[in-house]
């Protein structure tokens, strides 16, 4: 019998109860929710139990007025043999943002996760390097948080209004 | 069927006459059996023509720079036939391509490492000013940490932009004072970019 989101899901919940929740399947992708600490555990039970072996992709989202759960860890994964994919998310605040390595499960992990600290600066507890690979060494802030605009602020010939530089920007009207 | 052969039978002698295009002469005096000029006209003449291009191409306007060498454009017209791909054997830098933060100091250690004299080539609008990259993690513009002789506008600029850019670079080549690289003002400007 192939393997299903149902299944997927009952087994979790079998093994995990209460700490997994939040189930939804957006475009048929079973997803779900742990709290920061089970992340490693979830990990395991899917590469051991259910055939989950490859990390297709680490990375993060930031939700800024999203108090107490700024940072959202994603977690996606492959299972080869059945040819279903899934993914997770766990929550951390953005100013303790520590959440454990998956570098011991997956080898793939070191490199998502310099990656997500790069942009986000998720501080992946336990990862062996643990530095910039994506932007510049002496870049002193994470990119890819909303508090930051992207547009580079070196520059004075570009017209402010049209470029999105300064002033009323999606991020200062709180619209998210 | 026999197939027309139309190669190689009679070869027909090649039209040169009014064909190619040479060099005009320096100013200068002469007479029976010899000539006198200008030592930094000779010199200009020169380099003018056998100009040695260092292609750094990082995207699509390495691409275009490709057609610009292959026969049909065929920037070898122009006597920058051979490529150097050691800096060290180049006077012309061509920066063709959107530079990033994390890249501008291997342009600079490039450039660095070209001997005097030397010459800056931004093609593109990323090499420019960084283009649509407006961005934390583009640099917006090379002349950020290269002085540039030549700017070649477009996204990506078409061949015969870029031959236009290399024949504005010859002009600057053929014009320039044997003592341009030894003034204050030269100086000054290497100095403005924390180069001694």
């Amino acid at each position: 019998m192939s393997l299903t989101n149902e299944i997927v899901q009952q087994r979790l919940t079998e093994y995990f109860g209460e700490a997994v929740f939040n189930f939804t399947a957006p475009y048929g992708m079973l997803t779900f929710e742990t709290p920061k600490e089970n992340n490693l555990k979830v990990l395991q039970f899917l590469y051991d139990e259910l055939g989950f072996q490859f990390l297709t992709d680490v990375t993060a989202v930031h939700y800024p007025n999203d108090k107490g759960r700024e940072l959202a860890v994603v977690y996606h994964l492959h299972n080869l043999v059945e040819n279903i994919r899934i993914r997770f998310k766990v929550f951390t605040d953005i100013n303790t943002p520590d959440v454990f390595t998956a570098t011991r499960l997956f080898e793939s992990a070191n490199w998502q996760e310099r990656e997500t600290y790069d942009f986000y600066g998720v501080n992946f507890v336990g990862h062996p390097n643990l530095r910039r690979i994506m932007n510049v060494d002496e870049m002193d802030y994470f990119p890819q948080r909303k508090e930051y605009p992207v547009e580079d602020q070196t520059r004075r010939d570009k017209d402010d209004e049209m470029f999105g530089r300064g002033g009323d920007t999606a991020f200062t009207k709180d619209v998210y | 069927m026999a197939r027309p052969v139309r190669f190689n039978i009679h070869p027909k002698k090649a039209d040169i006459h009014d064909n190619i295009a040479i060099a005009d002469m320096p100013e200068g005096s002469q007479g029976e059996g010899y000539f006198a000029t200008n030592f930094e006209k000779i010199v200009g003449l020169a380099r003018k023509n056998s100009l040695w291009p260092l292609p750094f191409a990082t995207s699509c306007c390495g691409i275009e720079f490709m057609a610009t060498m292959a026969p049909h454009y065929d920037l070898a017209r122009f006597g920058a036939e051979r490529l150097g791909f050691t800096p060290r054997q180049c006077d012309l830098l061509m920066v063709m391509g959107t530079i990033s933060k994390k890249m501008a100091p291997v342009v600079k250690q490039v450039y660095l490492q070209m001997a005097e004299p030397r010459w800056v080539m931004a093609v593109g609008a990323c090499a420019c000013s960084g283009g649509i990259f407006d961005t934390y993690s583009v640099l917006q513009g090379i002349d950020q940490v290269v002085p540039v002789d030549v700017y070649v506008p477009g996204c990506p600029p078409r061949p015969e932009a870029i031959i236009d850019g290399v024949l504005r670079i010859q002009d600057l080549v053929h014009n320039e004072s044997l003592r341009r690289r030894n003034t204050p003002e030269y100086k000054a400007l290497l100095n403005s970019y924390g180069i001694q």
